[in-house]
């Protein structure tokens, strides 16, 4: 018998090591009306009727389970897709959006601020913005704008103010701090919208709380499609982690269903330009949070590298650093090469475009061992449209080869 | 923190913040010198951080030119070596969580006490952490943790800071990064009501920029910090004494002048 081990977030903001809420005094008002009502606003049956009837008819959930034939018979096994990338705005990110604006809505607010990597959780925060005629700013890095233009410009045509984070290596991270210090100097009428289960306490919880439907799902699906509610595997990506968290959470104290994060190597784990935080990171405390980073012997948090702009963070959210650190998870990383040649593959293979980030869950495939018999739960995030241009860069850099 | 409580006794006290390695790798010691000699009262040192969260672009900007320049805490450390043969007002560091968890908490209390440092000012280590985790190792080296409030902070949380507090109280003039907004946002009414029955004294920083401003919080407050505005002023052209010089008379001929304070 295995020790029945505790995965979730204890009362003072903590899974395990890590986690907390080292906000800075002036924005403990705010974090702490947060944590206060979070529970209490999220459990309430008229929020969870207005959620559940937005997910439904909004997002178009429940998202399909797809049996992916093809790509099943080229390893050899059962794989699903849990079709997030058939959602509204195209990816998971606006299951926890929706949450959030009507979590703000309930606690008054009427100004929303996010930081977006990819884009997509910008999109889908400028979405239920306008859904709810609620003003909505966003931050990205500049470096990010330029990657995900139509993104961008998704945003703006949504109403969107789009501010650049020109600090730092002007990606996720720096999109992150200037969201933060928006909010410092804002806290009196706005909500920040986190993207992924990081930031202080309770917004691991809160995010992987409103990701969780992903899994709550797949149970179902899982039972009507192969007579058992648990898959042997779960494989989802790790860029902050809350795909990841949402796909794992009603199979965390599932005996037979390992749980696989994938997170991205860049150009390789020790090529300094990698984003496999599991490996390279240490504990430590950036955006309020204590969890695994990537950062110097000195302490200053190092620039993250990926292809992939939603991966592109230094760091692991809390739930994830201590699902790596009690081993209940296991970690892989895969490079922007590898994530490339899977997102051609499975467009081949089986007619979807994934999300770069989505393709580095399907590159682990290849770093995994499946009996015929296993069935293989990945969580396709999101749909490739925004990534098109580095797909179609890709696909001419191979052909002159 | 004998020094820091003496000195505490006194008003308009002038604080002046500066990033350590900035504008040149070792400028440390000669701007804690000069600006003793320039009649500051006290001083904040801060280490620089890749990710300051609760600072404005003037900070952001002087923390990545120190970075760059080759800044650690270990340095800072060995420039502080001697630093207490020449400077008798007290010193504090300020600095984000991360380089001292990384440092080694105990281990820097214990550089901090041998390098003459009176306290330690670490805005993203909330109160809760620090008396569960902290606490007694800051009191085993007689190092003062000195707390933020806000304007936002309830009475019963600020009851809570002052017990936890052994110096001062840092107030925050208003809910703003570093260098962001001006002077006081809380009415001066608001303000006496909530700082009566403290048992530590209080400075007011973030707004504070210029002469205007300090006389003013030090009609609220024992005295205040300015931070983005010294960062401005050894930014330019020029040799570092005058600048130094030049800011501080700017800012303490004036104030000293003003002996309609309050307190
Ligand atoms: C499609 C997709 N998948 C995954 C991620 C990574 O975020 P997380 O790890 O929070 O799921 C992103 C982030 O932008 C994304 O757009």
């Amino acid at each position: 018998m295995k020790t029945k081990r505790n995965y979730y977030v204890n009362e003072k903001g903590y899974f395990g090591n890590f986690g907390g809420a080292f906000v800075p005094e002036l924005l403990y008002p705010n974090v702490d009306e947060l944590n206060q009502n979070y529970l209490k606003i999220i459990n309430e049956a008229s929020f969870q009727k207005k959620f559940h009837d937005l997910l439904k008819d909004y997002v178009g959930r429940p998202s399909p389970l797809y049996y992916a034939k093809r790509l099943s018979k080229k390893y050899n096994t059962n794989i699903y897709l849990k079709r997030e990338d058939l959602n509204h705005t195209g990816a998971h990110k606006i299951n926890n959006t929706i949450g959030q604006i009507l979590l703000a809505q309930r606690l008054g607010k009427k100004r929303i601020i996010a930081e977006t990597g990819a884009g997509q959780h910008g999109v889908a925060t400028a979405t239920v913005c306008a859904l709810m005629g609620i003003e909505c700013v966003v931050y990205m890095g500049k470096v990010d704008m330029q990657r995900q233009l139509p993104n961008v410009e998704r945003m703006r045509l949504l109403g969107a103010t789009v501010v650049p984070a020109l600090s730092g290596s002007q990606t996720l991270k720096d999109a992150t701090n200037e969201a933060i210090r928006d909010w410092i100097n804002n806290i009196d009428n706005t909500h920040y919208i986190i993207g992924s289960v990081v930031g202080p306490h309770p917004y691991p919880d809160m995010v992987m709380q409103f990701q969780s439907v992903i899994s709550e799902e797949m149970r179902k699906q899982l039972l009507e499609k192969t007579g058992n509610e648990e898959p042997d595997y779960v494989i989802a990506c790790v860029g902050g982690g809350s795909n990841a968290a949402g796909a794992f959470y009603h199979f965390l104290e599932s005996e037979r269903t390992k749980l696989v994060a994938v997170e991205a190597a860049g150009e390789g784990i020790h090529s300094g330009k990698s984003a496999a935080t599991s490996v390279l990171g240490k504990i430590g405390v950036l955006h309020a949070c204590k969890t695994l980073l990537m950062q110097t012997e000195d302490g200053q948090i190092t620039e993250a590298h990926s292809i992939s702009a939603g991966l592109d963070y230094p760091g692991i959210g809390p739930f994830h650093a201590h699902l790596h650190e009690t081993r209940r998870a296991e970690f892989i990383s895969v490079t922007d090469e590898e994530a490339l040649g899977a997102a051609l593959e499975v467009t081949k293979l089986e007619g979807i475009i994934p999300a770069l980030e989505s393709a580095h869950a399907f590159a682990a495939l290849d770093k995994m061992k499946f009996k015929t018999t296993d069935v293989v739960a990945l969580n396709l995030s999101g749909r490739g449209d925004k990534d098109l241009e580095t797909y179609i860069k890709h696909l001419n850099a191979v052909k002159q080869h | 923190m004998t020094r820091l409580k003496n000195t505490l006794t006194k008003k308009d006290l002038l604080n002046i913040y500066f990033t350590a390695g900035y504008p040149n790798l070792n400028d440390t010691s000669r701007i804690i010198e000069e600006l003793q000699a320039s009649g500051a009262d006290m001083i904040e040192i801060g280490i620089p951080f890749s990710d300051p969260l609760a600072d404005g672009p003037v900070i952001q900007q002087s923390s990545k030119v120190a970075l760059e320049n080759g800044m650690t805490l270990n340095l800072l450390f060995e420039q502080l070596k001697d630093i207490r043969k020449h400077v008798t007002i007290p010193l504090v560091l300020m600095g984000y969580f991360n380089p001292v968890l990384q440092f080694g908490v105990e281990k820097f209390c214990a550089k901090c006490k041998e390098a003459g440092i009176d306290g330690v000012i670490i805005p993203d280590l909330p109160l809760d952490e620090y008396l569960e985790r902290y606490q007694s190792i800051f009191e085993e080296y007689e190092l003062s943790n000195i707390l933020l409030v806000s304007p936002g902070t309830s009475a019963e949380r600020l009851k809570k800071i002052d017990e936890a507090s052994n110096s001062f109280l840092y107030f925050v003039s208003s809910n703003s990064t570093t260098g962001n907004k001006n002077g006081m946002q809380e009415s001066k009414e608001n303000y006496f009501h909530r700082i009566k029955g403290l048992n530590y004294p209080v400075l007011i920083g973030f707004g504070i920029k210029d002469r205007n401003t300090f006389e003013e919080a030090c009609k609220y407050a024992n005295g205040a910090i300015i931070g983005t505005s010294f960062i401005n002023a050894i930014s330019g052209e020029g040799l570092l004494k005058e600048k130094v010089n030049t800011f501080i008379s700017s800012i303490k001929d004036q104030a000293q002048l003003t002996h309609n304070s309050i307190l």
